[in-house]
This record gives C-alpha cells, sequence and structure tokens, in this order.
C-alpha cells in the first residue's frame, strides 16, 4: 500500500524549474530518501507534499488525500521537521509542544500525558519548563521530533534532521528516529546530503537539478559502482595514469586534482600500485563503494566536495607509514 | 471556519510573550510618557490655555492613540518575526484555517494594546484630570474599538512584508504620519486643505476624535472633538471589518 504517491510533479519559480516532473510512491511503513546536492530540489519537493506550495503541475497524494484539494486531511496526517527550526524560542519546550497540540486539536485529556511520553522519548523531560532560548542544536531537534510525533501523524518528514550538528549528536538523533518508528509505526520521509545517513534508509531517491536520476535500495544502488574505488594523488597524475594503464591495463578517470581508479579487493591492490608507479605518490585513499560514488557515477559531479575529508588524516597516516617503509 | 482552540492558543501565547518582554512593555509605555511630561511640560508655558485646561490635558486623548497606534502596529508586525525565525510554517501546516490564525493575532493584538492603554490612564492623577468611573468604561471600550482596526492594519500589512527592511519604510511612511495627521498633538483643523483631507481617511483620527469626546466633553474645536461621536464609532467600526476581512484575505494567497 503506498502512502505517498506523486505523479509528474513540476514546480516552477519564474524560469527556474525546481521539480522536474518527478514521480515517485512511497509504502506504509517505509523509511524514504531524498538525497541530493544543495539546490536540488528537495526541500520545494517537501513544501508542496506539506501543503505549503502549490504545484505548477502534476499530482501529489498522502494518505490518499489530494495534497491541493484536501490540505486539512493532509496536514492532520503528517508530522513536520523542517530544515530551520520552527520552535518559538521565547517560549518553553512545553510551551511549544501545547501550542502544537491546541493546533491539532489533540484530545484534551490526552495531551499532557502524550507531552510527557514525547519528552520522555526524546530524553528532555527535565528541560520540560526551560526555555528554548537556552537548548543546544541537538536538543532543538529532538524536540522538534517530539513535537512532529505529538499528534500521532502516519508520516514523519524530516528535511535535514542532522544538518549542522556534530557526528555524535547526529547518532543520537538516529537512534531516536529508529525507536520511534518502531514504537509509533510511521512512515518516514526524510531528505538528506549526509551519504552515511542516506544508508539507514529502506529505498532512496537520488535527486539532481530536479529531477530524480535513480531511486532503489542502497544496496541495489551500490551495484551500479563495480568494486572498491582507489583515490590516488600524485606528483603527476597524468603520467601515473598512462603508467596504471600499462601496468594494470585498469582505465582511471582524473577529478578534483587526482585519480580515481575501480578494482576490486582495493586494500591488496594499494600495496601493488604504489610499488609499481615510478612517481611520487601524495596521498592514496581506499573507499568501499558509497552512494557518493553512486552520485558520481550517474552525474559525473561528487554530492559535496569535502566528501573526503573525513578520512584525510587517514590518508596522511598511510602516506607517512609508506615513506617511513620506503627509506 | 473559526476555530476556538487554535484562536486560544495563539492569543495565550502572544500574551506569554508580551508578559516576558519586559523591555516591549517599557518601550511602548515609555513614548507618551516622555510627550506627556517632557513635550507636555515644555508646551504647556508656551501656550496659555484658552478655554481651561492646559495643552497637558488636550495631548491625554491623542496619547492613548499613540499607545494603541504603536502597540498594535508592533503586535501585527510578529507575524514578520515569526515567518522570519520559522515559526509562522508551524502554523501554516496545521490543520487550521489562515481566518483563525488572523483572528488569533488581532484578538491578541487588541488586548495587548488595551491593556497599555489602561496603564497609561494611571497617570491620569499626575495630569490633574478628574475621570469618572463612566468616563474610564468608556474610554476602555473606545480602546477595544481602536485597537482591533489598527491591529488589523498591521496584520494586513505584515502579510505583504516579506521582510524587516520593509518596516522601517512602515513606520516613517505610514505610522508616523498616521500620528501626526490625526489630531493627537495638535488641532488639524488649521492644515492645508490637501493635509486636512489626509486626517480624514486616517482611521487614528476618528479613534482619537472618539477619545476627545470622552475626556474633553464639553470643548468645541478646534481643541475639542470635530465629528459627532457616532460617526467617529461607526467610521472605525467599518474600517475594522474591512481591515480584518482584508486581512484574512491577503493572508490566504500563498505560492
Ligand atoms: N521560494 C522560492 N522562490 C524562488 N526560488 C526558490 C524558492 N524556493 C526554492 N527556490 C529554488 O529552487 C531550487 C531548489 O531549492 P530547494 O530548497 O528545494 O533545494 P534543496 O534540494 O532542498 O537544497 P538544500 O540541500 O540546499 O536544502 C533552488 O535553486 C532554489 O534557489
Ligand atoms: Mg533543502
Amino acid at each position: 500500500m503506498s502512502i505517498i504517491s506523486v505523479n509528474n510533479l513540476t514546480k516552477k519559480f519564474k524560469t527556474l524549474t525546481a521539480v522536474d516532473g518527478v514521480s515517485f510512491s512511497v509504502n506504509e511503513g517505509e523509511v524514504f530518501g531524498f538525497l541530493g546536492p544543495n539546490g536540488a530540489g528537495k526541500t520545494t519537493t517537501i513544501n508542496i507534499l506539506c501543503t505549503l506550495h502549490l504545484p505548477t503541475g502534476g499530482e501529489a497524494s498522502i494518505a490518499g488525500y489530494d495534497c491541493v484539494k484536501r490540505p486539512d486531511e493532509v496536514r492532520s496526517s503528517i508530522g513536520l521537521i523542517f530544515q530551520d527550526t520552527t520552535l518559538d524560542t521565547g517560549l518553553t519546550a512545553y510551551e511549544n509542544l501545547k501550542f502544537h497540540a491546541y493546533l491539532y486539536n489533540l484530545d484534551r485529556k490526552l495531551t499532557e500525558k502524550r507531552i510527557d511520553e514525547m519528552l520522555s522519548v526524546v530524553e528532555l523531560t527535565n528541560r520540560k519548563h526551560d526555555l528554548i532560548k537556552n537548548f543546544s542544536g541537538g536538543m532543538k531537534r529532538r524536540l522538534e521530533i517530539a513535537r512532529g510525533l505529538l499528534h500521532y501523524p502516519r508520516v514523519l518528514f524530516l528535511d535535514e534532521p542532522t544538518l549542522g550538528l556534530d557526528p555524535q549528536t547526529r547518532n543520537t538523533i538516529w537512534d531516536f528516529i529508529t525507536t520511534l518508528r518502531k514504537q509509533e509505526k510511521i512512515t518516514v520521509f526524510m531528505t538528506t546530503h549526509y551519504m552515511e545517513e542516506a544508508e539507514n534508509c529502506d529505498r532512496i531517491a537520488i535527486m539532481d537539478h530536479g529531477k530524480i536520476i535513480a531511486l532503489d535500495t542502497p544496496e541495489n544502488l551500490k551495484r551500479l559502482v563495480h568494486g572498491d574505488t582507489i583515490h590516488l594523488v600524485t606528483e603527476d597524475n597524468e603520467k601515473a595514469c598512462a603508467e596504471i594503464a600499462k601496468t594494470f591495463d585498469i582505465l582511471c578517470h582524473a577529478e578534483n586534482g587526482g585519480l580515481f581508479i575501480e578494482t576490486e579487493k582495493g586494500e591488496e591492490f594499494i600495496p601493488r600500485l604504489i610499488h609499481s608507479l615510478s612517481i611520487q605518490v601524495k596521498s592514496v585513499n581506499l573507499r568501499k563503494p558509497t552512494l557518493n560514488d553512486v552520485f558520481l557515477k550517474l552525474t559525473g559531479r561528487t554530492i559535496r566536495d569535502d566528501v573526503l575529508s573525513d578520512d584525510k588524516e587517514v590518508t596522511r597516516e598511510f602516506v607517512r607509514s609508506h615513506r617511513r617503509a620506503q627509506r | 471556519m473559526i476555530q476556538f482552540r487554535p484562536i486560544y492558543v495563539i492569543c495565550l501565547r502572544e500574551f506569554k510573550k508580551f508578559f516576558r518582554e519586559k523591555s516591549r512593555l517599557l518601550g511602548t509605555l515609555a513614548r507618551p510618557v516622555l510627550w506627556l511630561f517632557v513635550v507636555g511640560n515644555g508646551m504647556n508655558s508656551l501656550i496659555r490655555p484658552q478655554v481651561g485646561f492646559s495643552y497637558l490635558q488636550f495631548i491625554f486623548p491623542g496619547m492613548i492613540g499613540m499607545t494603541i497606534l504603536f502597540s498594535s502596529i508592533f503586535s501585527s508586525i510578529s507575524i514578520v518575526w515569526d515567518r522570519e525565525f520559522g515559526f509562522m510554517k508551524e502554523m501554516l501546516v496545521a490543520p487550521i484555517s489562515r481566518v483563525s490564525i488572523v483572528i488569533g493575532k488581532a484578538i491578541s493584538g487588541t488586548f495587548i494594546s488595551v491593556a497599555q492603554a489602561v496603564i497609561i490612564m494611571v497617570l491620569i492623577p499626575f495630569l490633574g484630570i478628574h475621570l469618572t468611573v463612566l468616563q474610564f468604561i468608556e474610554v476602555v471600550l473606545v480602546s477595544i474599538l481602536v485597537s482591533f482596526c489598527i491591529t488589523s492594519l498591521g496584520i494586513l500589512i505584515a502579510a505583504r512584508l516579506t521582510s524587516f527592511d520593509g518596516f522601517n519604510i512602515i513606520m516613517n511612511f505610514l505610522v508616523m504620519p498616521m500620528l501626526f495627521l490625526s489630531g493627537a498633538m495638535y488641532p488639524v483643523t488649521s492644515l492645508p486643505t490637501a493635509l486636512r483631507y489626509l486626517t480624514h481617511v486616517n482611521p487614528l483620527t476618528y479613534g482619537i476624535d472618539a477619545f476627545k469626546h470622552v475626556l474633553l466633553r464639553n470643548s468645541a474645536p478646534p481643541l475639542g472633538p470635530e465629528f459627532p461621536l457616532a460617526v467617529d464609532l461607526l467610521v472605525v467600526t467599518i474600517l475594522a471589518f474591512i481591515m480584518i476581512i482584508l486581512a484574512a484575505l491577503s493572508f490566504r494567497q500563498k505560492e
């Protein structure tokens, strides 16, 4: 049973087409992810689904209700966590939740119990009567998740739920989402440009320039890329590329001032590769296939320029120890 | 169409925030106090009382009008804040009508303005004005009407403002002229015809005229009220209705 269905959805802002004929459907109980670079049209799609924007063309419906014709029913069926915080910082956590309960006409007797329940799930019970002003970014996010679920929505939308949070807080947020999902039996629709996060989804739609360019499970998507990827930076990349082609009969392509080489069993290939090269190696980096490689394969670009930054430390260490070994 | 629980909770939020932000209360009250005690006293010695009351007493109805004007515009401009800081989205994606949001904002803005008008009346004993209980009640009733009208006007403007940059323009080109062309500080009867015309399309003129009926009952123009009380009340009421309907309509448009 599909709970969200979108057919040929289009949104134009003057001359710019932010969403360009997008079609997909999300099954009940699924975690569905939208992955794409800045400006891909992820937020715009969510804005149409949650009735904030009118589409220029196409249809969208949630829980069987048309997003244009039956906005009130759609709104009651969904919970939202927007990209930018939408809490009132001048109110307390409790007041923000109570405001929400009244807007969604939650049963009066149930309200207090539900507020306490949700606060304890996101571990904010002891901050119940504190002003949001004094909350950290991670606490605000957790409270927004609690608020988004307060009225028992059937679909929870999360637009970049962990943007700007440190990795540890990111993990905590994900733990909450996973727990809550089991507990509340809801469908989750989320957007992200963190690859690691997208791996948590049941299915992923990769979006670029307003279009969906691939839609499948993370495993199937990764099958699009064969084997491991080695990222190599040398004193003379062009020459290195020629040498590699000659010695190993592998094609490599240049990108971002380095070489990408696709191979099986990369960890065993690297020592052989470096020994064979006559050119000084500056850095080498091995990556198991990720969704970023899928994105690179499909679009010819990396999703974020700094995507390798997490591994930089490891790479430097590798090069250092390799040089030591050479001496 | 009109949902009472959302309206109630929108009002509750505004009241809570109003009483929490002491600086806002101080700001709106400081202005009339400054006028009354500093400018008012200065002018008092310059202008000889002609008809048995002082300049201070003359501008008192205007000061109530001024308090309501600034307070109401401020309350409704909170919509721009809400939009800027994202909270407006929380309301816009909730299963409530846009009309409920507008009415919630209008009612809360009205109450906050009336509360401040009442606080200003506490100054009365210091100005040598005597007020009966009936007059006090009449001032409160007129305040409700005027506050509702101006808050609705503010919402209508705020619905169209996309950023804070517009706020200064509104202050300089709408709010200040409304104040100066309302008869709050000086009699407007002697103004050139073009400006006279502007005073007649200014809702605040009729509001302040109604206050003059209550507070300067027995004086004639140019210092006393200009129009009959019935005209004042009718104009303010009709304008209030037009403003709130326009405000609700402008809120319903979406991209
Ligand atoms: N209200 C608007 N008016 C005009 N253009 C807009 C508006 N909202 C979005 N856009 C444009 O539409 C395109 C898609 O924006 P959108 O916010 O959907 O991207 P996104 O995928 O959410 O990106 P990000 O990862 O940065 O959040 C962008 O080029 C953006 O500039
Ligand atoms: Mg976005």
